[in-house]
């Protein structure tokens, strides 16, 4: 991977460029844009919000801690952690199987078909979540949709999917399986068919079953690349807003709330900025983790 | 497994389409249902007969007539369409600019600054919406459609920056020689070199830029609260959904209309964009 690696170890080339110093200026005016952007409305607003949560609800006093403090006293606030944790654990899991089958599923098409498949998969990726959540909502209805329909017909019990909290949370991480799994196909996809066929003859030559050949060929080439994408997914999963807000706002009883979700619920709909940025900030850590393991991962397959 | 390979080839093309039925019902599925649903009537919706997965009266037409005359859909159509076109034009500006300038001229920091880049890529709307509320406040912003112009670039701008750099970086740097050698300025050398080689790129970010500024759910459902100056995501949202009365019909047709432009978008240029998502993890 040529961008990323670049960027953390390499060095562009001297010689032609040295001799040409005032390029320099050009390139400081040319980076001033996106640097204001990113000090401005990236870096500024982030500080920003941890002084914000330092202060009382009017926001008129310094109250220290005190905004944390109260989160980690409150039952709630650790059902959204362990919700977060659940939502993001389990979705990443089953977007990560799925993808990997759905593209070697794929991969094994021809030519044609193939276009066509990977195109249709990617369909729920492309579609703005927020709107495909309102699909999904309706397909969760209890009593009209035709889940529960379908269910009763196949000799089932229809589910109260949205107003109980394991099925509510079911629902929500079934549509992020659905939304996220294409993202996870198209970054295998591309990875399988960088993987050389003369491995696979030489597995094949050597006796090596299907299995086998996935076990020790496909898997160990695509080792690195299902390592960044597990943690990228795990950033986007792990802030996710959209399904949540639409299919549940968080019920039943704050079961389905995630970090993102519930500093919205407690930062705009109830009015308490501070805190509301104090919870969001509770995600920066773990965020920071992922992030982390990222850059090493990427930095250490150049070297 | 026996036969010849030509068949077993055959054999595993069939199973693989056999395989790959489950995935495409799942995927599918709440687009057929959203589908049906915005061309049944409110009586057939709400009736508890017969089968739900078929419409089985006359269709109607009645919810997109109610969607388009009836609501301000068309005003959040223009308003999502302005503001997606504005920042992505903004985005590519700054993108284009700091990928050149970090990807082959070299200054004080422009090592770091690219994993500054991608850091900032990795930092999510639901971690900023509460001081943005604050500044946006302070700006005199709140509920216009004008703020989400500084808040979207925040999230187009690094990833797309991060695209253009890998595109930048493969260009062979003996073409950027010839073309100074010939007297090109930098500017000359970004219009006349480095866009129409990475056109490929251009296309991706864009890409990436219009379809995250057309999705946008959290910023303008936290700062817009007048109908007006609604985006599609949350007017959908906002105003379909009135309490205890749900307009299935109309919810279920808005959010496919309101899909269309990037669903079309996708259809013909897929592969450019697929290729500038992978090609920077791949290899």
């Amino acid at each position: 991977m040529i961008t990323i690696a670049s960027l953390v170890n390499g060095r562009p080339s001297r010689g032609f460029l040295s001799r040409l110093r005032s390029r320099r200026y050009a390139a400081y005016w040319m980076v001033l844009p996106l640097f204001a952007l990113i000090v401005g409305l990236i870096v500024y607003p982030f500080v920003y919000s941890i002084y914000l949560s330092l202060e009382n609800k009017a926001e008129t006093k310094f109250v220290g801690l005190k905004n944390y403090a109260m989160l980690l006293r409150h039952g709630t606030f650790w059902l959204v952690v362990g919700n977060s944790f659940r939502f993001t654990l389990i979705a990443v899991f089953f977007k990560a199987t799925l993808g990997l089958i759905l593209a070697m599923i794929l991969n094994n098409l021809p030519f044609r078909g193939q276009r066509i498949w990977r195109g249709v998969s990617l369909i729920p990726w492309v579609m703005p979540l927020a709107l495909s959540s309102m699909g999904w909502w309706w397909v969760f209805e209890p009593t009209h949709s035709a889940i529960n329909w379908l269910l009763v017909q196949f000799g089932g019990a229809a589910k109260p999917w949205l107003s109980d909290p394991f099925w509510a949370r079911v629902s929500t991480i079934v549509t992020n399986i659905w939304y996220g799994t294409p993202f996870f196909m198209i970054m295998y996809l591309a990875g399988l068919k960088s993987i050389p066929q003369s491995l696979y003859e030489a597995a094949q030559i050597d006796g090596a079953k299907a299995l086998q050949r996935f076990r020790y060929v496909t898997l160990p080439m695509l080792s690195k690349l299902i390592a960044i994408t597990v943690m990228f997914s795990t950033i986007v999963t792990f802030a996710n807003f959209d399904i949540v807000r639409v299919l549940t706002r968080g019920g039943p009883r704050y079961t389905t709330h995630l970090f993102g979700t519930y500093a919205f619920n407690v930062g705009i709909e109830a009015g308490h900025l501070p805190r509301g940025s104090a919870v969001a900030l509770f995600m920066f850590p773990i965020l920071g983790l992922a992030a982390f393991f990222i850059l090493r991962n990427i930095a250490r397959g150049e070297e | 497994m026996t036969g010849s390979l030509a068949a077993r080839q055959k054999r595993k093309v069939r199973l693989s389409y056999l395989a790959l039925v489950p995935f495409l019902v799942f995927f599918l599925f709440p687009l057929y249902w959203m589908l049906i649903t915005s061309f049944k009537t409110d009586h057939e919706i709400t009736s508890l007969k017969g089968i739900p997965l078929l419409i089985q009266s006359a269709p109607t037409l009645a919810h997109y007539k109610m969607i388009l005359f009836k609501t301000e859909f068309v005003t959040w159509f223009w308003n999502s369409l302005l503001i997606a076109v504005v920042v992505t034009v903004l985005t590519m500006a700054i993108a284009i600019l700091a990928a050149y300038a970090i990807s082959r001229l070299t200054f004080l920091g422009s090592r770091y600054f690219g994993v500054g880049v991608f850091c900032t890529y990795l930092v999510p709307p639901a971690l900023l919406f509460i001081p943005f509320y604050k500044v946006v406040g302070i700006l005199g912003l709140l509920n216009t459609k004008w703020c989400l112009l500084f808040l979207y670039p925040t999230l187009t701008v690094p990833f797309c920056t991060w695209i253009l750099i890998g595109y930048f970086a493969a260009i062979p740097r003996a073409l950027d020689e010839a073309a100074f050698v010939d007297g090109a300025t930098y500017i000359q050398m970004l219009t006349k070199v480095f866009l129409p080689v990475a056109s490929p790129g251009l296309i991706a970010a864009t890409m990436f830029a219009f379809t995250v500024s057309w999705a946008q759910f959290l910023y303008p459902l936290a700062y817009i609260y007048k109908t007006s100056e609604m985006m599609l995501t949350n007017g959908i949202y906002t105003t379909l959904i009135r309490g205890d009365v749900y307009f299935w019909g109309e919810l279920m047709g808005g959010a496919l209309l309101a899909s269309v432009p990037v669903v079309i978008l996708f259809a013909f240029l897929m592969d450019y964009y697929v290729a500038g998502l992978t090609r920077g993890t791949i290899r």
